[in-house]
C-alpha cells in the first residue's frame, strides 16, 4: 500500500468504530443537534441586542463551535486515552504502520465529523429556524473550520498524555470544555456575560475559535469575513498543543 | 534469531534485568520462564522494541530492537500480555485492519481458521471470552507472517481447556517454522512447548537447556519404597543421600539415582528383603523450578 492508501485504510476503520459506538454518535454528533434545538426553542426569537441578530442566528454558529471541539478535542482527548490504557496503542506501535499514520488517520476522523456537524448544524439551521446559510463567505467559514478543528485536534492529542485513565478521560477533558462553552458564549448569548468573564475567556481559544466562527456566518457581517487575529490566537493554542503532543504523547499504557 | 548479551535494565535503584545472556536459533521454540518480578517482561519488551536498555548487546533478527524500522517490524509478531482491541469491531475487521499494515499479510480468513476462530469471525471483539481474545491476539501476531514471534503470557488466566487449544496454536507455529519467544511462570507450558528454555530469577538467569534437561541437572530424582519390615531407616545403604519417612515410606531424593538404585537393590537382594512399592520419579521441571527459585530468594 503506497502511504496514502495506507492512511485512508486507517481512516476507514476509524470510521467504522466511531458509527458504531454509540457514546460517541451521541455526544459528538446527536448532542449538538440536541442543543441547537433546546437553546432555538427557549430563547425563541430573542434578539441579542449588542450584535443585532436573532438568538436563532446567534447559536448556529455558537453549537456548530461546540460540535467542532467535540469532534476534535473531546473526542480524540477520551478515544486516545482508551484506546492507550487497552494496550491498542501499543500494539499498532509494534506493526509496520508509521505511528504518524495511525494519528493522521484519527484526524481526518475528526475533520470529517466536524465537517458533517457544520452541515447538519447550518441546515438544520436554515430549514427550521431560517438561519441563512453564507454561502458568500464559503471560503471563510472553511478556512475558520480547518484552522479551528486542526488546533483542537492538537489540544486533544496532547490533554490525552494529561489524562491518567480510562475513567478519567471524560470528567477531565469535560471540565476542560464545559465552562468555557459557558464563559465564552456558545450557551449564553455574550450580551448576558459580564465584560470581565469575557476577557478571562479572551485567553483561551474556544473564544477565539466562536468569534471567528460567528464573523465567518452571521448575515450581519459585511466583507470576506476573515477574523485573521482570533484566527492566529487559536493557531498559537493548536502550536502549543502540537507541541506538548510532541514531547509528552504516551502510547503505552499508564496503569502498567 | 535473538542474541543478548549482559543485557541490563535498570528502573531507577532497581534493577530489574541484571546481565543476561541468551541465543535464540532459527525455528526454536523457547521458553523463558520465571515468577512473576522475575524480569521476564522487562527483558521481551526491550526485545521488541518497546523499552530501552540500561547496558548490554541485544541483536533481534540482526537489528539493535532500540531502533526499530518499518522493515524490521514487517518480520516480527507481538502477543502482548494485555491488548482489548476495539469492541466494536468484528474479529475478521480487526485483521483485516492489521493485515493492512504489513507489506504482505498472510490470508485473513486461512489465519482465522489457524488460531480456531473461523466460527467467530463475523463476532465483536467486545463479545468474545477471554481465551477467544487471547488467540485474536495471536492472529494479529501471525497476520504479518513473521518470521519470529514474541508471545508473552499467553495463557494467563486461562482455564485448561483454553490452554491446551492455545498450546495447539503454539505447537501449529512451529509447523509453520516460526521462531517463538515465549515467556511464561507455567512450567508445564515450558515443557510441553519448548525445545529449550532459560529460568530467570531476580534478574539473572539460574538456569538455561532444554526442559527435560533443565529438570534432571537441578533437581533430584526420586526413589520411594515401603520400609521393609524389621529394619531401620539409619541401616539402609543411601551413600550420602537423606532419607524422609514416615516410618513405612522411604522417599530419598537423589542426583545420583543409578548408583543408588544399584546399592539399594544389591543390599535387598543380599538381604532376602522386598522393597515394595518401589518407584523411581524423574524430576520435572517443575522441581527444577521450584528448587532455583528458591535458591535464588535465599
Amino acid at each position: 500500500m503506497s502511504i496514502v492508501a495506507l492512511v485512508v485504510h486507517q481512516f476507514r476503520f476509524d470510521q467504522k468504530t466511531f458509527w458504531r459506538n454509540p457514546a460517541s454518535v451521541f455526544f459528538t454528533v446527536l448532542l449538538p443537534v440536541l442543543f441547537l434545538l433546546i437553546f432555538a426553542t427557549i430563547f425563541g426569537d430573542d434578539e441579542v441586542e449588542s450584535l443585532g441578530v436573532k438568538t436563532t442566528t446567534y447559536y448556529v454558529p455558537g453549537i456548530i463551535t461546540l460540535g467542532v471541539v467535540s469532534a476534535t478535542l473531546v473526542s480524540l482527548a477520551i478515544s486516545l486515552t482508551v484506546d492507550r490504557e487497552n494496550g491498542v496503542l501499543k500494539r499498532t506501535r509494534g506493526t509496520p504502520l508509521p505511528s504518524w499514520v495511525f494519528i493522521a488517520g484519527r484526524i481526518g476522523n475528526a475533520l470529517v465529523i466536524s465537517t458533517l456537524s457544520l452541515i447538519v448544524l447550518a441546515g438544520l439551521g436554515r430549514l427550521v429556524y431560517g438561519v441563512e446559510i453564507p454561502f458568500e463567505r464559503l471560503p471563510a467559514v472553511l478556512v475558520t473550520l480547518a484552522v479551528g478543528a486542526a488546533s483542537f485536534c492538537c489540544l486533544g492529542i496532547a490533554l490525552s498524555a494529561a489524562i491518567p485513565t480510562e475513567q478519567a478521560a471524560p470528567p477531565i477533558t469535560n471540565f476542560v470544555v464545559l465552562p468555557l462553552y459557558f464563559l465564552s458564549g456558545v450557551f449564553i448569548p455574550e450580551s448576558e456575560i459580564p465584560e470581565g468573564v469575557l476577557s478571562f475567556a479572551d485567553i483561551f481559544p474556544i473564544r477565539h475559535f466562536f468569534e471567528a466562527f460567528f464573523t465567518a456566518f452571521s448575515p450581519t457581517t459585511s466583507g470576506a469575513g476573515f477574523e485573521w487575529g482570533d484566527l492566529g490566537i487559536v493557531s498559537l493554542w493548536g502550536l502549543a498543543g502540537f507541541l506538548l503532543a510532541l514531547r509528552f504523547f504516551r502510547w503505552t499504557p499508564r496503569a502498567s | 534469531m535473538i542474541s543478548v548479551r549482559g543485557l541490563r535494565k535498570s528502573y531507577g535503584e532497581l534493577e530489574a534485568v541484571r546481565g543476561i545472556d541468551l541465543e535464540v536459533e532459527r525455528g526454536e521454540v523457547f521458553a523463558f520462564l520465571g515468577p512473576n518480578g522475575a524480569g521476564k517482561t522487562t527483558t521481551v519488551e526491550i526485545l521488541e522494541g518497546y523499552r530501552e536498555r540500561s547496558g548490554g548487546e541485544v541483536r533481534v533478527l540482526g537489528v539493535d530492537p532500540a531502533h526499530p524500522t518499518r522493515d524490521w517490524r514487517e518480520r516480527i509478531g507481538i502477543v502482548l500480555q494485555q491488548t482489548r482491541m476495539h469492541p466494536e469491531l468484528d474479529v475478521r475487521e480487526t485483521l483485516e485492519l492489521f493485515a493492512g499494515y504489513y507489506r504482505e499479510p498472510r490470508d485473513v480468513d486461512e489465519t482465522i481458521e489457524l488460531v480456531g476462530l473461523a466460527e467467530k469471525s463475523g463476532d465483536r471483539v467486545g463479545r468474545l471470552s477471554g481465551g477467544q481474545q487471547r488467540r485474536l491476539d495471536v492472529a494479529m501476531a501471525l497476520i504479518g507472517d513473521p518470521e519470529l514471534l514474541f508471545l508473552d503470557e499467553p495463557t494467563t488466566g486461562f482455564d485448561p481447556t483454553a490452554r491446551r487449544r492455545a498450546w495447539e496454536v503454539v505447537a501449529s507455529l512451529r509447523e509453520l517454522g516460526k521462531t517463538v519467544f515465549l515467556t511464561t511462570h507455567y512450567m508445564d507450558e515450558a515443557q510441553v512447548l519448548a525445545d529449550r528454555a532459560a529460568i530467570i530469577v531476580g534478574g539473572r538467569i539460574v538456569a538455561e537447556g532444554p526442559p527435560e534437561r533443565l529438570g534432571r541437572e537441578a533437581a533430584a530424582t526420586e526413589i520411594r519404597f515401603r520400609l521393609p519390615q524389621g529394619v531401620a531407616v539409619a541401616a539402609l545403604p543411601l551413600g550420602g543421600d537423606r532419607a524422609e519417612t514416615d516410618g513405612r515410606i522411604v522417599v530419598v531424593h537423589t542426583k545420583e539415582p543409578l548408583r543408588l538404585l544399584n546399592e539399594l537393590t544389591g543390599w535387598a537382594l543380599s538381604e532376602q528383603l522386598e522393597l515394595a512399592a518401589l518407584t523411581v520419579g524423574a524430576p520435572s521441571l517443575e522441581d527444577a523450578y521450584i528448587e532455583l527459585t528458591e535458591q535464588a530468594g535465599r
